[in-house]
């Protein structure tokens, strides 16, 4: 037992003192912060093209109704003085950026005729704001010959949003939140089982290429080397995971989240912009409000600890065969990386339907449910199903525990020579 | 009492018998040399003796009690021929690492490994990393690893690979002094020379047997081939006799083999009756190395496999 926490203790500090680690650790947050704030900056700064449009506007549409919608930053220049096949071919020498071609249109038909002219391609958001600006237009001429107000016209305009109650509670589901959560949930574990599990396959690799293992073996039990690794290499993601969330916390601390106040959001007249971001960023925090906390985390750690543990012996046990031959390791690594990808999948999937029989099969399922369940748990999984999830993965991975044990245990002291996959299954299963 | 004692031990693979039926004893403080040619069984044979295989029959008793690698392995130090350390890890960690594996306090290990060092002349190593030692340093520093917890039983598989004479003869006096304060030592090598430089006691193993088990100058008995080295001082007028019979002929100094029912004295005889004078006259005993070969020529290179009926 002594032994075994010597293991742990080399193997993660080896890992928390390496440069890399400081590095991961506190640069991954610090990119995905950067990440937002231009993200924000670009939203907020950047803003609209401005460019400049010379417009021929044989129907007369947007020379006499030029309804440009708010972020419509464009200048619509009208010309009347010059020919469209002159203006077509000179428009940039006379300081236009594109040229837009209004032919006299029949508005009772559907318009096709309008042509845009430009250098090259056109965004796609200025291109739809152009469409609009004419839309806009085209409507009100429709409104106009139909003897109807502008304001009669909204009035009979229907707007549904609907809104999902799910539970016996009554609760206001806010199904976007639930499934990015999850989502963000699902997606992480899967991270961990491939980003940890495979370092757990480097080290293996290591100890086996540089022939430290007979060494290692001749005072410790091939069990408890592979196990004092995974175990130490373990704490190292849950170190990183402890760090990330103290600074979110931090960084939350200091940027505190806007709480609203839903009143608010009903009075929302005048700068409908605002109300809206408000409005969307209080239906955020109602929604993670209503998310059952307490078995998220609950299960996340539950289906971090089993999902790593079952993928890293894998993972172990697939480092011990290979020889130094990368190649060769990652066709060995690819039947292992098959499920953990199919349960992203299905994890995928199970959002969107949560109690489709595939997602009820991969929740329970053990080389899937880690990362399933995680996709699943936020919509009232039943009790016994999680039960059954949970106990599976307990002894699935146990078994393979046992069996990657004895691969590890022949697979780290064998130099130079290929092992197959029957070799390993009689390994494996021979008794000793 | 016996340091190790090894009776009838026995691992077969599905493909050939690695061990078949090995046993022999090793008394402390005896340096005891392990020989066979490549793919013998040696290796398989250690593993059972360090614990990291389990024997498929057989028994092996340590100080006098059956082996339980859990508490024994803390006794036996192992440097294996696939020499290994973590590249990346500082060397002084690294083998207060391995002192404490063999289960010494952490204190006890800082004693232990500042003492060898110190010893070794590597106290500026401490906070290097292995990946910057040369090859030779990197075997010394196995060398220490391997012995830092004062181990009652040495195992070492071709420990001066990659060493240069100084660094050999450090080691060397290090095997001589280990086993003069008791440490029982088994050397697996194939350089014939070492062996008889160091050893006092050989097995040699073929095909997963053993197929000799003697002290080093009991085995050269055994293989003698009465032969002899004559120094003379001019050509002798006959070399005819019946006792003997010239196999070599060097300048004045003649190699002769006696023949059986003979003795040397009657090869003095056969000259003293002559007008020459003899310089010199000893007995060539055959090398390890020309025993070895001789019982292994004739068997294959590499081990057929063969299918082990267990």
């Amino acid at each position: 037992m002594k032994k075994i926490l010597l293991v742990i203790q080399r193997e993660y500090l080896v890992r928390v003192r390496k440069k890399s680690f400081l590095l991961t650790t506190i640069g991954v947050p610090i990119l995905i912060i950067a990440f937002y704030a231009i993200m924000i900056a670009i939203g907020a700064s950047g803003g609209p093209e401005k460019n400049k449009i010379a417009v021929i506007d044989q129907a007369r549409l947007l020379s006499t109704n030029l309804e440009k919608s708010k972020s419509d930053a464009s200048e619509y220049v009208f010309i009347t003085d010059q020919p469209v096949d002159s203006l077509k071919l000179n428009y940039r020498k006379l300081g236009y950026d594109y040229f837009l071609y209004i032919p006299p249109i029949d508005i009772t038909q559907k318009v096709n005729n309008i042509q845009l002219y430009s250098k090259s391609t056109v965004s796609i958001s200025q291109k739809s704001k152009i469409e609009k600006a004419i839309n806009n237009a085209i409507e009100l001429r429709r409104l106009q010959s139909a003897n109807i107000t502008r304001e009669q016209y909204r009035s009979i305009k229907s707007d549904v949003s609907i809104e999902n109650i799910t539970g016996k509670e009554q609760k206001k589901g806010v199904a976007v939140v639930a499934t990015f959560v999850a989502f963000g949930c699902g997606m992480l574990i899967y991270v961990i089982m491939l980003i940890y599990g495979t370092m757990v396959m480097r080290g293996v690799m290591e100890e086996k290429i540089n022939r430290i293992a007979e060494v290692m073996v001749s005072s410790v039990k091939p069990f408890q080397l592979m196990m004092g690794k995974i175990i130490g290499i373990g704490a190292v993601g849950l170190t990183q995971f402890a760090i990330w969330i103290i600074l979110m916390a931090a960084i939350g601390f200091v940027l505190p989240f806007p709480s609203v106040d839903p009143g608010m959001m009903a009075q929302g007249g005048q700068a409908p912009g605002i109300a809206e971001s408000t409005s969307k960023l209080a239906l955020i925090g109602a929604g993670l409000k209503t998310l059952p906390w307490g078995l998220i985390i609950f299960c996340f750690i539950f289906y971090f600890i089993g999902g790593y543990l079952l993928y890293a012996s894998l993972f172990a046990a697939i480092g011990s065969v290979v020889s130094d031959d990368q190649n060769e390791a990652q066709a060995m690594v690819f039947p292992i990386m098959m499920p953990i990808v199919l349960g992203f999948v299905i994890m995928t999937k199970a959002i969107a339907e949560p109690n489709s029989s595939l997602a009820i099969f991969g929740s329970i399922f053990p080389l899937t449910s880690p990362v399933v369940m995680m996709g699943r748990i936020m919509y009232d999984v039943p009790v016994s199903e999680l039960i059954l999830s949970m106990v599976l993965l307990i002894l699935c991975f146990l078994f393979f525990g046992w069996l990657t044990a004895k691969i590890y245990r022949t697979g780290i002291l064998l130099y130079g020579k290929k092992v197959t996959w029957k070799e390993m299954m009689r390994w494996a299963f021979r008794n000793n | 009492m016996n340091r190790l004692e090894v009776k009838h031990l026995k691992k077969y693979y599905t493909s050939q018998k690695a061990v078949d039926d090995i046993s022999f004893s090793l008394a402390p403080g005896s340096i005891f040399g392990l020989l066979g040619p490549n793919g013998a069984g040696k290796t398989t044979l250690i593993r059972m003796i360090t614990g990291i295989l389990f024997p498929d029959d057989g028994q092996i008793i340590f100080n006098g009690q059956p082996f339980n690698p859990d508490n024994d392995v803390a006794y036996i130090g192992y440097m294996p021929e696939e020499k290994g350390l973590y590249k990346k890890m500082k060397i002084g960690d690294q083998a207060m690492y391995l002192a404490q594996l063999k289960g010494l306090s952490k204190a006890m290990a800082l004693e232990r490994v500042k003492h060898w060092f110190i010893k070794f002349e590597m106290q500026s190593w401490w906070n290097k990393k292995v990946e910057d030692l040369s090859k030779g340093m990197q075997q010394k520093l196995q060398f220490v690893t391997t012995v830092l917890n004062d181990p009652k039983l040495i195992i070492l598989d071709e420990p001066f690979s990659g060493l240069d004479p100084v660094n050999s003869n450090l080691i060397k006096d290090e095997i001589n002094q280990l086993a003069k304060n008791g440490s029982s030592i088994i050397f697996s090598t194939h350089r014939m020379e070492q062996v008889e430089e160091i050893c006092d006691h050989i097995i040699l193993v073929n095909k997963g047997q053993k197929i000799l088990d003697g002290s080093v100058t009991s085995v050269k008995q055994q293989f003698k081939e009465n032969i002899f080295s004559l120094g003379l001082d001019s050509d002798p007028a006959s070399t005819e006799s019946q006792a003997f019979e010239v196999i070599q002929v060097k300048g004045h100094q003649l190699i002769l083999r006696i023949k059986e029912g003979y003795k040397p004295n009657d090869v003095l005889h056969h000259f003293l009756q002559q007008p020459v004078g003899i310089n010199s006259f000893h007995e060539i005993l055959p090398s390890l190395s020309d025993i070895f070969i001789k019982l292994v020529e004739g068997t294959p290179l590499a081990r057929q496999f063969q299918t082990a009926n267990a």
